[in-house]
């Protein structure tokens, strides 16, 4: 079989998965987020934490819970960075740097997952599996519940409240991601992936010398790194290493755990909005973009020209040989267009235009189908901005779901597109201007460029996976990518909770034959185009001079 | 004739919409006292706007008058024009010797002042109707009642409440009610209309307007607003726009161009570190970063958005409407119900003859010819529409009241509500059914049974009967029934499926008992009708309708109707109505034709489609300039980044400048469609946005690739260029 029908393959057994999953987990998902029901493992923990989960909140109190709590996400997971020298279960690792432990906490609770570290060679099991695997559930949690809250502003009430954040937040965990990920470990250690709390082995190297392996619960810190869409890895190799992802199979299942939540959350939104046909739209639109990114980058990665590259079946460089090109460009834009950044494959090695694709994949604002819960808040954030523009052209003042799309719901979906540009090229243009920062590029020209580029790029959009070939660790990079990280993550979540309260006051339209049909195929067409024209233009310049350049040299 | 007229003459030739005029045309309004109908022929379309390219020299002044910073501010992209063509003035003033930096300056100057005229020239159309406005607002002398005796004061000095004294030939000093006396005004100053209508005290003509002269007899005028705020300065300050304040839509709109301009500025700016870093510092001057920047930011719509709102002002009050907020305009676009008067707008407001229907015993020419004969005497339009129909369908010839000899003639009146003539022993009589059968039975005669039958079934179906009687040497008896019917207008039933359509419901308001009702409503076409409508009623529909979320629009002129004018989304008040009314609505049609309503539902959507439809093209336009500039910036550093230019431009600083050039030339090119409105015809929302975006979009994203290469392909013309 050649490689390429491989790649087609398992591009087409993915989409039956996916399909299969679609319709009973975001049903399930509607259900869970609309039950008034509550589990007696959930009261347990809303009498330990003080919080009355069947009070109503309204934009503002959801914000200030969720805010409080990722806060002190933050400093407990800064503490205990810290703390690590003093605490047991360290395998013997010192406490984690200042800079570094700040990075590290805001990129977990961020949802990012950048890693500025060596998972095996800086963080012990309590690090890893007390403090990051938990923030890997509970800042997905977080994320889904946001887009629930957003969800519930379109319902046709007129109440102004958007749910409870404690129980959206509980929920999120206790019966959504918890029952899959005990699932999906269970899958993945099957498949061979470690799940122990062993300590480090001196293994003894093919070449000689010895290498320093250690074990973990890997295979439960795995399922939740793909399902939440995190991304980081408990080694540095991350999904590329053996003892996470080791077969191709594997590597499909983790795909799978990848995509799995962000587009099921579109039957969801379906659901709890009470029109399958609009989930469907925001789906189709995801799904185009999704496949348009994986389509180009299986054509970019199988037709690089050259002698080594016609060799090998295409560009293989930084690609494990046990997933192949095909394998290895689903991953990366699967993991590029959601907000995950796990990786299969050294991102920095593939071709020019497959950087730039990864690139524009997390510019986009990873929406396609993106992180649990903020790709469909920022897709229907981009809906909003595509229905203000084609509703002025049907003649009417624009509305979305039956909520007028009015000055306030445009200045708050505004800021929203701006925030990620800003801190992506602001913090980019201020490192290429001073002179140390530049010193961590291992590469120079275009390429140096891009691995600075896309050090923000994945910081401020919570990707978090890294192109490889820039040595993040400095006192600069630690602090501006976990400013971006932060920022990136809670500013458009104050502005979506704003804009959600704002609509759940507004009584909604009724449908006429006058109302912009947003379920419709033209719809979904005219909001891809409006995402690729307004979100790709902002970053031409500079893609420009980074993955483009570089691609249309070879 | 005033300027009005001569505006509706030259805008003529751009009568080209199918069926235009078929609302405005079909029947004159129920108001009786504004004929002239000779302005209402070329109306009825969306879409007429005059664009005369001369007038672009004219408002050239005020372009330039407007390029003060103060004004500026107010279009954040255009702001950030003005900003740049003085940093590139700067710039070049500094290295005289640049032709380059020289021509782009100018340029960025050229769009800065383009938007201006823009707007200028949207408003230069305005102001001279407020000239004409102002000429009718002389300095006037009231005479003012005080005490029963009459004293001499300026106009300006009337007070809320005084009574004034107007004799033939003196100017309406103030807005006020008459409360004594009939007289006739010409109300040419603001209708635009020369014949007069007739004013008098009580009921729904009371009102009378400053400015206005009365022609014959004598009124007593209570003074009803204060002066400066009459309705002839709110006018002047509409027209002209000093009134005029960014709607809600226009400001959402504005806000998202913002913060596409910031995403933009912050693109450009950022470039510049990087253009260092790849070794293209010198290729990226300020110059050319400006002149990216104001290609980027969507200057075509920053630039046109405010004539855009201007001339949808415009565009009502050159059909005579005058909306009292820019608002107003905006939510008849977005209307989805609309309250109709039947008299007036459905029908043509009289009841005519249908048919003929004799009774058992007779034939239907025979009580065609007593029809006709009984109503010679009548001259009501009901009377005259009997005479009209035996003509027509009966081919009975009109007879006139001195061909019959020895005829006597009973005319119509209220009282007898019966009409008639006795000529060769023959009494003939129509009228009511009562009175009819009272006047048989008076006479010995008998009514018979079918005819009670028979009017009992029009009734049914939402007519009046009247009765045909006649006594002879064979005594008196009752020969047929007429079919009075309410005759719906033509071409309505058309006009309510378009506006299904465009998803607006349309409901009949009558006074009419709710069988009469529904047979016309059904006969017209309209989704609902509401029957023995009292102001309560109408009242109560608005906000049910309003609470489902539904925006309302209704026409309205009696004092009963002000606090539903008030309460609807749309109010349009009737100038033939009283000034109760129309201080409660929130637009005034000086030709009181209730049909409008449908226009300016249309004129509402087309000003939102402008504004949708140029921004769709400002921002697709951005990819072809991205393939100029880019290109442009980094070759010299990237050669690869060469194939970017698929344009294949003839030098950077061409390339550069075509787009700078096209840039400003779209908006000159713009600028009659921004004043004309894109063409709107009524279609689903579907059908319409796949029509714009095809037209709009798409357009947008192929027409500066070709512009930009001819303007190339002219500038390497140019020696020392290319």
């Amino acid at each position: 079989m050649s490689p390429v029908l491989a790649g087609v393959l398992q591009l087409l057994a993915l989409i039956a998965a996916l399909a299969l999953a679609y319709r009973p987990l975001g049903d399930y998902m509607a259900r869970v987020y609309s039950s008034k029901k509550h589990l007696r493992a959930e009261k347990w923990i809303y009498k330990a934490i003080g919080a009355d989960p069947d009070s109503e909140m309204r934009w503002t109190a959801y914000l200030r819970g969720l805010l409080a709590f990722s806060a002190a996400g933050v400093l407990f997971l800064y503490l205990l960075q810290r703390l690590q020298g003093a605490l047991p279960g360290s395998l013997g690792f010192k406490s984690i740097d200042p800079d570094q432990a700040f990075n590290t906490a805001a990129s977990f609770v961020a949802n990012t997952n950048w890693q500025s570290y060596s998972g095996e060679q800086a963080m012990g099991h309590v690090v890893q599996t007390a403090g990051l695997a938990v923030q890997n559930f509970v800042s997905a949690a977080v994320g889904i519940a946001v887009a629930v809250a957003l969800v519930r502003g379109f319902a046709p009430s007129r109440t102004g409240e958007l749910g409870n954040f404690w129980a959206d937040l509980v929920r999120g965990v206790v019966r959504v991601l918890l029952p899959i990920s005990v699932l999906g470990a269970l899958v993945l250690v099957a498949c061979g992936v470690l799940q122990n709390f062993s300590g480090i082995h001196e293994v003894g190297q093919f070449l000689g010398g010895t290498q320093q392996w250690n074990g973990g619960a890997i295979a439960t810190q795995e399922v939740i790194k793909l399902l939440g869409t995190n991304g980081g890895g408990y080694f540095n190799a991350n999904s590329a290493h053996p003892f996470e992802n080791p077969t191709p199979f594997s590597n499909l299942f983790e795909i799978f755990l990848i995509l799995v939540i962000p587009f099921a959350l579109t039957r969801t939104f379906g659901r709890m909005v009470g029109s399958i046909r609009q989930g469907y739209a925001i789906l189709a639109t995801m799904a185009t973009i999704w496949l348009g990114f994986t389509a180009l980058m299986m054509w970019t990665e199988f037709h690089h020209g050259g002698p080594a590259f016609d060799l090998a079946g295409g560009a293989m460089e930084g690609k494990e040989t046990r997933f192949g090109i095909g394998g290895s460009s689903i991953f990366a834009v699967a993991t590029t267009l959601t907000s995950t950044g796990a990786v299969n494959s050294f991102h920095s090695s593939y071709t020019g235009f497959g950087g730039g694709i990864q690139m524009l994949g997390m510019q986009l604002g990873e929406i396609a189908p993106g992180g649990v819960g903020s790709g469909l808040y920022g897709m229907l954030v981009m809906a909003i901005i595509a229905v203000f523009i084609a509703g002025l052209m049907v003649g009417r003042t624009p509305e979305y779901l039956g909520k007028k799309i009015g000055t306030r719901e445009i200045k708050l979906a505004a800021c929203y597109i701006l925030v990620t540009p800003a801190l992506v090229l602001g913090f980019t243009a201020v490192s290429m201007a001073l002179s140390t920062p530049k010193d961590s590029m291992l590469n120079s020209g275009a390429h140096g460029f891009s691995e600075i580029l896309y050090a923000y790029t994945s910081g401020a959009n919570n990707n978090g996976s890294a192109f490889g070939g820039l040595s993040a660790d400095t006192d600069w990079f630690n602090t501006t990518i976990g400013l971006a990280m932060l920022l990136g993550r809670f500013l458009p979540m104050v502005f979506v909770l704003a804009l959600a309260g704002s609509l759940a006051e507004q009584t909604p339209v009724p449908k006429t034959a006058g109302t912009l049909r947003t379920e419709k195929p033209l719809f979904t067409g005219l909001l891809a185009g409006t995402i690729m024209i307004i979100t790709g233009l902002t970053y031409f310049p500079a893609l420009a001079l980074g993955p483009l350049a570089e691609g249309l040299a070879s | 004739m005033s300027t009005h007229t001569k505006r509706q003459e030259m805008d003529r030739p751009d009568a080209d919409r199918p069926g235009a005029g078929r609302t405005a045309t079909a029947t004159r309004a129920p108001h009786q006292d504004l004929p002239g109908g000779h302005r209402q022929g070329d109306e009825g379309k969306v879409g007429a706007g005059l664009f005369d390219p001369a007038q672009l020299l004219k408002s050239l002044p005020d372009a330039f008058r407007k390029l003060d910073p103060r004004v500026m501010v107010k279009s954040p992209v255009m702001f950030v024009v003005l900003i740049g063509s003085v940093v590139t003035t700067v710039l070049a003033v500094k290295d005289p010797g640049d032709w380059f930096g020289w021509a782009i300056t100018v340029w960025l100057w050229l769009t800065t002042l383009f938007a201006n005229l823009a707007e200028a020239v949207a408003e230069g159309r305005g102001k001279a109707q407020a000239d004409t406005l102002r000429k009718a607002k002389t300095d006037t002398v009231a005479r003012r009642l005080t005490g029963g005796a009459e004293e001499n004061v300026p106009g300006t000095e009337l007070r809320v409440g005084d009574l004034v004294v107007c004799e033939a030939g003196d100017i309406i000093p103030g807005d006020g009610d008459v409360v004594e006396g009939v007289a006739s005004v010409d109300e040419s100053a603001i209708t635009g209309e020369s014949a007069p209508v007739i004013r008098e005290s009580g009921g729904d003509r009371s009102a009378v307007t400053g400015g206005t002269k009365v022609l014959s007899d004598r009124i007593v005028i209570k003074i009803t607003t204060k002066p400066g705020e009459t309705f002839i300065d709110r006018m002047i300050n509409l027209v002209e726009g000093a009134a005029r304040q960014k709607t809600p839509n226009e400001i959402a709109l504005n806000i998202l161009l913002a913060s596409l301009t910031l995403v933009f500025l912050l693109a450009v700016v950022t470039l510049k570190p990087f253009a260092i870093y790849a070794g293209a510092d010198d290729q990226t001057s300020l110059i050319v970063l400006a002149a990216l920047l104001v290609c980027l930011i969507p200057t075509t719509i920053g630039a046109l958005l405010s004539a855009i709102g201007i001339a949808g002002m415009d565009r009502l009050v050159q059909r005579n409407v005058l909306a009292m907020s820019g608002r107003a305009v905006e939510a008849a676009g977005d209307v989805s119900t609309l309250l109709l008067d039947k008299t007036g707008t459905i029908t043509l407001g009289n009841r005519q003859a249908a048919e003929f229907v004799p009774v058992r015993g007779t034939t239907e020419a025979e009580v065609a010819d007593a029809a006709q004969l009984s109503s010679l005497a009548d001259e009501t339009p009901e009377g005259r529409s009997i005479v009209v129909l035996a003509k027509e369908r009966y081919g009975l010839r009109e007879r006139h009241q001195g061909e019959l000899t020895g005829a006597e003639w009973v005319e119509f009146t209220a009282q007898t509500r019966m009409s008639g003539v006795d000529v060769d022993g023959r009494k003939v009589r129509k009228g009511a059914t009562g009175s009819v059968i009272a006047w048989v039975e008076e006479r010995g005669g008998e009514v018979a049974k079918d005819a009670r039958e028979l009017t009992d079934a029009i009734s049914q179906a939402g007519g009046t009967p009247l009765l045909v009687a006649l006594e002879d040497a064979d005594g008196a008896r009752v020969l047929g029934v007429i079919h009075l019917k309410d005759v719906v207008k033509e071409g309505m039933r058309e006009r309510f499926d378009e506006l299904r359509r465009m998803g607006i419901k349309t409901v009949m308001i009558t006074g009419d008992n709710p069988l009469t009702a529904k047979a016309i409503a059904d006969e017209a076409g309209v989704d609902d009708f509401l029957a023995e409508a009292t102001p309560e009623d109408k009242m109560a529909l608005i906000k049910r309708e309003q609470a489902g979320g539904k925006l309302v629009a209704m026409t309205g002129d009696g004092t009963n109707d002000a606090p539903a004018l008030a309460q609807a989304d749309v109010g349009v008040a009737m100038n033939t109505g009283t000034s109760a009314a129309k201080e409660a609505g929130n637009m005034v049609d000086l030709d009181s034709n209730p049909t409008k309503l449908i226009e300016i539902v249309e004129i509402g959507k087309q000003l939102l489609i402008t504004r949708g439809a140029l921004t769709t093209f400002s921002i697709a336009n951005d990819v072809a300039k991205y393939f100029a500039i880019i290109p442009a910036m980094f070759a010299v550093a990237y050669p690869s980044l060469d194939k970017l230019n698929i344009m294949a431009l003839s030098s950077p600083e061409s390339a550069i400048l075509s787009a700078v050039i096209f840039n400003a030339l779209i908006i000159v090119a713009l600028v009659p469609l921004a004043l004309k409105g894109v063409r709107y015809r009524p279609m689903s929302a579907d059908r319409m946005l796949r029509r714009n975006l095809g037209v709009y979009g798409l357009g947008g994203l192929v027409a500066p690739f070709i512009g930009i290469k001819v303007i190339d392909v002219l500038l390497s013309l140019i020696p020392g260029i290319g």
